[in-house]
């Protein structure tokens, strides 16, 4: 029983770690290459989240609703980095927090103007839904699953783009020297705004999968975001794979400390200052967690080389 | 603009500043006293993050916790019975002291994007803290007990707390004025500007930032135990990040690293919020473009109007 509920969890940390990773793995391209702090990279988040919704009750196809809201977050990241963030490059990161905070105001406020500000619940097709039996005893989520399996195939995918591709060598040759890469006949912005916009489609992703999970609001993506800064300090900024490390090791610990922090104190303290410290202790977790990989390698676990 | 020039500047600034409580008054219009006196309190917030944005170049997207920590200080001891205001005030700065103690001495080991990251960081560990702690309210926050007690200064009294915001926002910019001036100043404007010549010249910047650091945070804390007493009220809210954003704003739009920017900058962005949402209550639809143009055109900011030539 004990074992079956550890089990759970475990799989529930992995799930909300591939969510992580799919947020962090765009945040941390951007950064990367573009040498841009993007704190708007959240909107795209919960763009994608609103447009599948809406996608999905306006047409009555999930598929569909996943398909436009994928296509449009990548219009939207688009749009963006051509109107408001391509100037920004050269600037300072002081200058493209500010502007970026501005971007999160008008972000949230719209998505609030259209869809208003009471939350959305979302359901998901009935295929799709219910349990799967995969241990004796444990019943676990199909949906969840699903998430799992499509955040890890994705992140398949994105090493091989990387490693292996010609756009993933042009990527990684614009990241280390940009003005070289021009040089030789590359068309550096345009290579920029693709990487922007496929960042943004993979926040999309990220939110468009949570939406049946948690709940669709303005304000959505902020939550999410702060974690995400969270798991690339951890994991080494500019680096996928300390991406995912970083994300795996936040999704777990902040799951996993959740659920078992209170039952484990409560072993050595008495239950009232248990109940107390509990989940205040959980809900820091990750961050002291932060504090201490700073401390000793304060570039993060895996330094970026891409 | 000449020193005589930016004197008669200030005095007419605090002449401006002196008159508000009567004239508000006189056209019975409580509610402006009202926003002025808030709008003072985050000037002085937003003139500690100035000292080390604006002159030590820490961007820091964390300053609200120091709100919070002041706040909550001030709020906690008003719900165990303690109402002095000078032991509130006391812990309130002590307690910000100390927190910005802990979240400098890890963040300064970093710089750039890591430290920007991580100030945010800690700041939402403490927002979670005060949402998860039941005992002072939790997510909803609690009221406020009683308004701090001095002896002979009755902050129930509307204008006798704006005269003594007033009061403490002249001190801060007095004693900021002085401290960047001073040798520790030079040192931290010096480690801004060229970090590899300032440990040439053999000093190592870590301390003085550090130090920066803790004092930003104890006046920020200041600030915080003045706005729980003019809220009277006390939510995470105070810590929320976005909080730490318009922080940074106002340093911004006054202009950085200049005394009386920040007073600039929280007057421009609070009354332009005040009036945008007067006439939409989808303000942030203007108001975040707004911002985003001030940073692409509009970098120097309101003091860099004045000052052509710095």
């Amino acid at each position: 029983m004990n074992l079956i509920l550890v089990l759970e969890q475990t799989l529930n940390g992995l799930q909300l770690g591939v969510m992580l990773f799919l947020m962090a793995a765009g945040l941390t391209l951007v950064f990367g290459i573009m040498n841009l702090v993007n704190l708007a990279h959240g909107s795209f988040y919960m763009v994608g989240a609103y447009l599948a919704t809406y996608f999905y009750q306006l047409t009555g196809s999930y598929w569909l609703g996943v398909l436009l809201g994928l296509a449009g977050t990548l219009v939207v990241g688009v749009a963006v980095e051509l109107v408001a963030l391509r100037t920004l490059y050269e600037r300072d990161h002081l200058d493209q927090v500010l502007a970026t905070f501005g971007l999160i105001l008008f972000f949230n406020e719209l998505a609030a103007m259209v869809w208003g500000r009471a939350a959305l619940y979302t359901n998901i097709p009935e295929y799709l839904s219910g349990h799967v039996e995969l241990l004796p005893g444990l019943r676990y989520p199909l949906y969840r699953l699903v998430i799992i399996v499509v955040g890890l195939a994705v992140a398949g995918l994105l090493w091989f783009v990387v490693a292996r591709t010609r756009l993933g060598m042009l990527i990684r040759a614009g990241a280390s020297n940009r003005a070289m890469v021009a040089a030789l006949g590359v068309n550096i912005r345009l290579l920029y705004t693709l990487v922007f916009g496929f960042g943004a489609a993979l926040a999309g992703l990220a939110g468009l999968m949570a939406g049946p999970i948690y709940v669709v609001q303005p304000g959505m993506g902020e939550l999410i975001l702060i974690e995400v800064f969270v798991v690339i300090v951890i994991g080494g900024i500019g680096s996928i794979r300390g991406a995912l490390a970083g994300a795996l090791i936040v999704g777990m610990v902040d799951t996993l400390g959740r659920a078992f922090l209170k039952p484990a104190l409560a072993t050595v303290l008495s239950p009232v200052a248990a109940q107390a410290a509990g989940p205040a202790l959980a809900s820091m977790l990750i961050y002291l967690l932060m504090a201490v990989v700073l401390a000793l390698k304060p570039q993060g676990l895996f330094p970026a080389r891409l | 603009v000449s020193p005589r020039n930016r004197a008669i500047a200030l005095g007419l600034g605090l002449l401006l500043l002196a008159a508000v409580p009567p004239v508000a008054s006189l056209f019975n219009q409580p509610f402006y006293l009202d926003l002025v006196r808030r709008i003072m309190i985050f000037a002085i917030a937003a003139a500690s993050l100035n000292l080390i944005l604006g002159y030590g170049g820490m961007v820091s997207f964390g300053h609200a916790a120091y709100l919070g920590v002041g706040g909550y200080a001030v709020g906690v001891l008003a719900h165990y019975g303690v109402v002095d205001g000078i032991v509130q005030w006391a812990l309130a700065i002590g307690a910000s002291a100390l927190v910005a103690l802990v979240i400098g001495a890890v963040s300064i080991r970093t710089s750039g994007v890591y430290f920007i990251m991580i100030t945010l960081a800690f700041t939402q560990m403490l927002y979670y803290l005060g949402i998860s702690v039941e005992e002072f309210g939790g997510d909803d926050g609690m009221r406020l007990a009683a308004k701090s007690r001095f002896p002979g200064v009755d902050l129930n009294d509307a204008s006798v707390f704006y005269y003594l915001v007033l009061a403490v926002l002249v001190l801060v910019l007095f004693l900021g004025h002085r401290l960047v001036n001073s040798r520790f100043g030079m040192v931290i404007r010096a480690a801004r500007s060229n970090e590899t010549r300032t440990r040439a010249i053999g000093v190592s910047p870590y301390r003085y930032r550090l130090a920066a650091f803790v004092i930003a945070g104890a006046v920020c804390g200041l600030a915080g135990a003045l706005l729980v007493n003019h809220t009277a009220y006390l939510t995470p809210e105070f810590m929320n990040w976005t909080r730490s954003g318009e922080l940074m704003f106002m340093v911004i739009l006054g202009g950085m690293g200049s005394v009386a920017g920040p007073v600039l900058g929280a007057f421009a962005l609070l009354v332009l919020e005040d009036l945008l949402s007067g006439w939409t209550q989808h303000w942030q639809i203007v108001l975040g473009p707004l911002l985003v143009l001030s940073v692409l055109f509009f970098r120097r900011g309101l003091a860099g109007l004045f000052d052509k030539n710095e």
